[in-house]
């Protein structure tokens, strides 16, 4: 019996559970993925958006501008990278120029805070390898970049640290309530809850209507990125937009937190709700894309492609409400839902709290997460100490990222460890860079072996069902 | 400490630099090697052939590699393994990374790179489709069959005619696997005939020129590729577009050297080989520090890497005792008329010994060429070549003697088609 059951184990339920870990509750989150950041999270554009474009009076505004006020805070506490680099939004003709004013204006009754409009001149001595056509751009200088997975890995963790239990590969199938109670139908069993949050992503309609509540069509958005080497990775320093369109922000260029260059998405509606592969004319067109804003998108040092779904609806807002007593929605959330998540948490608990679920703030809530930092990212102070006390951060196993044994051991044992190649990847970065794992997977897998007691062909590179061996050899 | 000459990576390359080092009065040489193991690539390359110019015999790889780890042994050069270099400067300080000690610093008279290369990967390649696990680059299925005795697929495609490709379609196949075929995006190989001829003819299986993969299918381990021919620009035919099933895709599409080190040290790079710009002494153009063997340019026979890091370890312990003269009387190499590149990049006559051995490789299948190198559009020397093709690298050997005549301009390489007359 649980005081508040999570469906979902992205950016949303992840923040939510740590919100709610504050206090002394018995909380659970059922994922149907194998880990946390399994769904939209994983491929998402990492931008921590200030809030200009959101229409005046939607959540989206309100918990955008909110989140990202947030970020810098939340990611210091959860020592997750973070870095506050601006954002413009390009224009190179009058009509652009036009819808800059109008995000501006936008922006401010958003309560976005120093938004300014500059000029050529300033663009370019800001952003040397924007197109030098460009007429003006609006600069919000709040805007930031985080890892989006590191950011729910991180969430997740500290709020399993704080005593929420995380039940992964347990998909919903229904959910009803026997007296006060909720029982959640799962492939795992049936679980009790007094109160229940849908933060079931791509999936949160079929939730909501498990709540009887809302009823509202789900329109499976696609994007395609691709991400860039580090060797051409300070091509610009700000996320550069062009002008929103109907479809969306539109294809950006962006830093990474970890210093890489990436470029779009694009917006394709489609039926499959799972199919997140690329396509030719997708890559095309955020190239296309890219190189009409940026010079020097060289597709030469292109190290990976790759594409998310994003859980757009018909209803062009966040849905945050209350499907039935004793439930929340936090449904339908789509761009700039990774800035808002941590906006959204605080909502949900309130929206909960106003159905009667009481709080008393924990005594010993942990608010950091501890042991995270990668030998690379260590000064030479930690780096010393990090060596005596563990001779295997002296060993690199991801030639191009520098990662070390000691980080890869560290991301598999700590909090909701990695179980799989790719969680390594997601946790620590080995395997993300110019060579994509081509060395180092062999030697991942190895430590996964060691690590996790398991037979090395048992080890998947993602989830289920992704072997990477097929036997020993004869 | 000091130490007279570093070799960073104990592969082929820095093995054989480290040797001719110490042989050459070089006397505190020590080799940094980031794998648990000398030998480098060589470890994984249990099939032969290795050899056959430096030692006039067939050896597998390991064995090869064994003759120079004997020998590095026997003259009692030091080397640290399990060990990476993280960073290097022009003044030849060096930063390490091991387990037992940490974070060390070396300086040092002369510093050698051999990191060697990597291969492309899918993401380089950008093949659309979805993200399922079964690609392979061939490296990675190598090291995994061959050294730790795992294999990776049953069904196999193989996408580029690279050695690496070709010998692993021969392996797999030998253990059992089934591979469809080799699809070659050129209208030509990029490996070696032999390769060819006793990988894929020996045991039938197809190998398609002007074809490529157009689209990974299977979400979570691959369940097939689809696969197109390619017109005259390389764009693949819609037309001709089909399925074919697998559960395997094996990568080898090309070798990238691993300059990272060398890049963070501003050592200037050439754009074709993605390798240091070298001269006659192997020397880059930071004083002191030299380079040799893959991280140059990428060699298709171990035995001319094993020549060319001779004259590196020769070279950089002349250059620690003072013999290596400086003076601005260098030229330039230059590739024209389908040569893609030259390694060396600049020669210094003055530092040459006997003669020099310009490597280089074509940029298409020719046919009845001379190999012509001129200097001031005067004729030094030529070669008459049946045939020449990218993947074969071509060689000329230039005496000093010759050299030390030349007096300005850039000695060009090129093809020249020989008339029936």
């Amino acid at each position: 019996m649980y005081d508040v059951l999570i469906i979902g184990a992205g950016i949303v339920g992840c923040a939510i559970a740590r919100e709610l870990s504050k206090n002394e509750l018995n909380i659970a989150v059922v994922e149907k993925g194998y880990d946390v950041s399994c769904g939209s999270t994983k491929a998402n554009s990492g931008i921590v958006h200030a809030g200009y474009d959101a229409h005046e009076g939607t959540l989206k505004a309100k918990l955008n501008v909110r989140g990202c006020e947030m970020y810098e805070g939340l990611c210091k506490e959860l020592d997750v990278p973070y870095k506050n680099n601006g954002s413009l939004v390009v224009a190179f003709n009058e009509e652009e120029q036009k819808e800059v004013e109008v995000l501006y204006k936008r922006g401010i009754t958003n309560g976005v805070p120093n938004l300014k409009i500059i000029e050529k001149n300033e663009i370019l001595s800001m952003e040397p390898n924007i197109k030098d056509n460009v007429i003006c751009a609006l600069y919000a200088p709040t805007a930031g970049i985080v890892s989006p997975f590191e950011m729910a890995i991180a969430l997740g963790e500290n709020a399993c640290e704080n005593g929420v239990e995380f039940i992964f590969n347990c998909e919903v199938s229904n959910i009803y309530k026997d007296k006060d109670k909720f029982m959640v139908e799962t492939n795992r069993g049936i679980f009790e809850a007094n109160y229940v949050v849908n933060a079931a992503g791509i999936n949160s309609d079929k939730i909501s209507k498990m709540l009887s509540g809302r009823i509202f069509s789900m329109i499976p958005t696609r994007g395609e990125y691709c991400l860039f080497d580090k060797i051409i990775g300070d091509l610009v320093e700000k996320t550069i937009f062009p002008t929103p369109t109907e479809k969306g922000k539109g294809i950006l260029v962006s830093p990474t937190v970890h210093g890489n260059i990436f470029i779009g998405p694009n917006a394709i509606y489609q039926e499959d709700r799972e199919d997140t592969s690329t396509y030719i004319e997708g890559i095309n067109e955020i190239l296309y894309g890219a190189q009409k804003n940026v010079n020097g998108i060289d597709m030469r040092y292109v190290i990976t492609s790759f594409a998310g779904i994003r859980s757009k609806t018909n209803v062009g807002d966040f849905i945050i409400d209350i499907p039935q007593r004793g439930a929340v929605n936090a449904a339908g959330i789509e761009s700039p839902g990774l800035t808002s998540a941590p906006a959204i948490a605080e909502m949900v608990v309130s929206l909960l709290c106003d159905q009667g679920l009481v709080l008393r703030k924990k005594k010993y809530f942990k608010a950091n997460r501890s042991n995270t930092k990668k030998f690379i990212e260590m000064n030479d102070e930690e780096k010393k100490k990090a060596l005596e006390q563990n001779p295997l951060y002296g060993r690199i196993i991801c030639r191009c990222e520098h990662i070390t044994e000691g980080d890869i051991v560290n991301a598999i044992r700590r909090p909701l460890g990695a179980i799989s190649v790719d969680g390594v990847k997601k946790r620590v970065r080995a395997g993300m860079g110019r060579c994509q794992g081509g060395f180092c997977m062999p030697r991942v897998m190895e430590i996964l072996e060691r690590e996790l007691n398991i037979d090395r062909k048992n080890i998947n590179k993602d989830g289920p069902g992704s072997y990477i061996l097929t036997g020993r050899t004869k | 400490m000091i130490r007279d000459v570093v070799v960073i990576g104990g592969g082929p390359a820095g093995l054989a630099a480290a040797i001719e080092a110490k042989k050459n009065g070089a006397e505190d040489v020590l080799i940094i090697e980031r794998d648990k193991r000398l030998g480098g690539i060589l470890q994984q390359c249990i099939h032969n052939g290795f050899g056959l110019h430096i030692f006039k015999e067939q050896l597998t790889g390991p064995e090869y590699a064994n003759r120079f780890i004997d020998e590095v042994k026997n003259y009692k050069i030091d080397y640290m393994l399990d060990t990476m270099v993280i960073k290097i400067d022009k003044d030849r300080n060096i930063i390490a990374l091991t387990p037992n000690d940490g974070i060390i610093n070396i300086k040092s008279k002369a510093i050698v790179l051999t990191m060697g290369c990597r291969e492309r990967t899918r993401g380089a390649l950008n093949i659309p489709g979805n993200r399922p696990s079964g690609i392979f680059t061939a490296g990675a299925a190598q090291r995994f069959i061959n050294m730790e005795g795992y294999m990776v697929g049953k069904k196999v495609v193989v996408l580029g005619s690279g050695d690496i490709g070709l010998i692993m379609a021969r392996r797999m196949t030998l253990e059992g696997a089934e591979v469809k075929m080799v699809l070659e995006l050129m209208p030509y190989s990029t490996g070696l005939k032999r390769n060819i001829a006793q990988c894929l003819h020996d045991f039938d299986i197809p190998l398609y020129f002007n074809h490529t993969v157009v689209r990974i299918h299977g979400r979570k381990r691959l369940e097939g590729v689809t696969i197109a021919e390619v017109d005259s620009e390389r764009k693949p035919i819609k037309e001709t577009e089909r399925f074919v099933e697998c559960d395997t895709l094996l990568l080898s599409v090309g070798l990238i050297p691993e300059n990272e080190l060398t890049r963070e040290a501003n050592i200037p790079i050439d754009n074709i080989t993605s390798g240091p710009i070298v001269d006659e002494s192997m020397q880059t153009m930071v004083e002191g520090i030299f380079a040799c063997g893959n991280v140059v340019h990428v060699h298709d026979l171990v035995d001319y890497v094993t020549f060319e890091s001779r004259i590196a370890g020769r070279s950089a312990a002349k250059f620690v005792k003072g013999q290596l003269s400086f003076n601005d009387k260098s030229f330039k190499t230059k590739g024209t008329y389908g040569i893609r590149y030259v390694v060396p990049h600049r020669i210094d006559p003055l530092n040459v010994d006997d003669s020099v051995n310009f490597f280089m490789r074509v940029d298409n299948v020719y046919k009845n060429v001379y190999l012509t190198v001129k200097n001031n559009g005067q004729i030094i020397t030529k070669v008459r070549k049946a045939i020449v093709t990218p993947g074969e690298m071509e060689s000329v050997v230039v005496k000093r003697s010759i050299l030390e005549k030349l007096n300005k301009g850039d000695i060009e390489f090129t093809l020249e088609e020989i008339k029936n007359d």
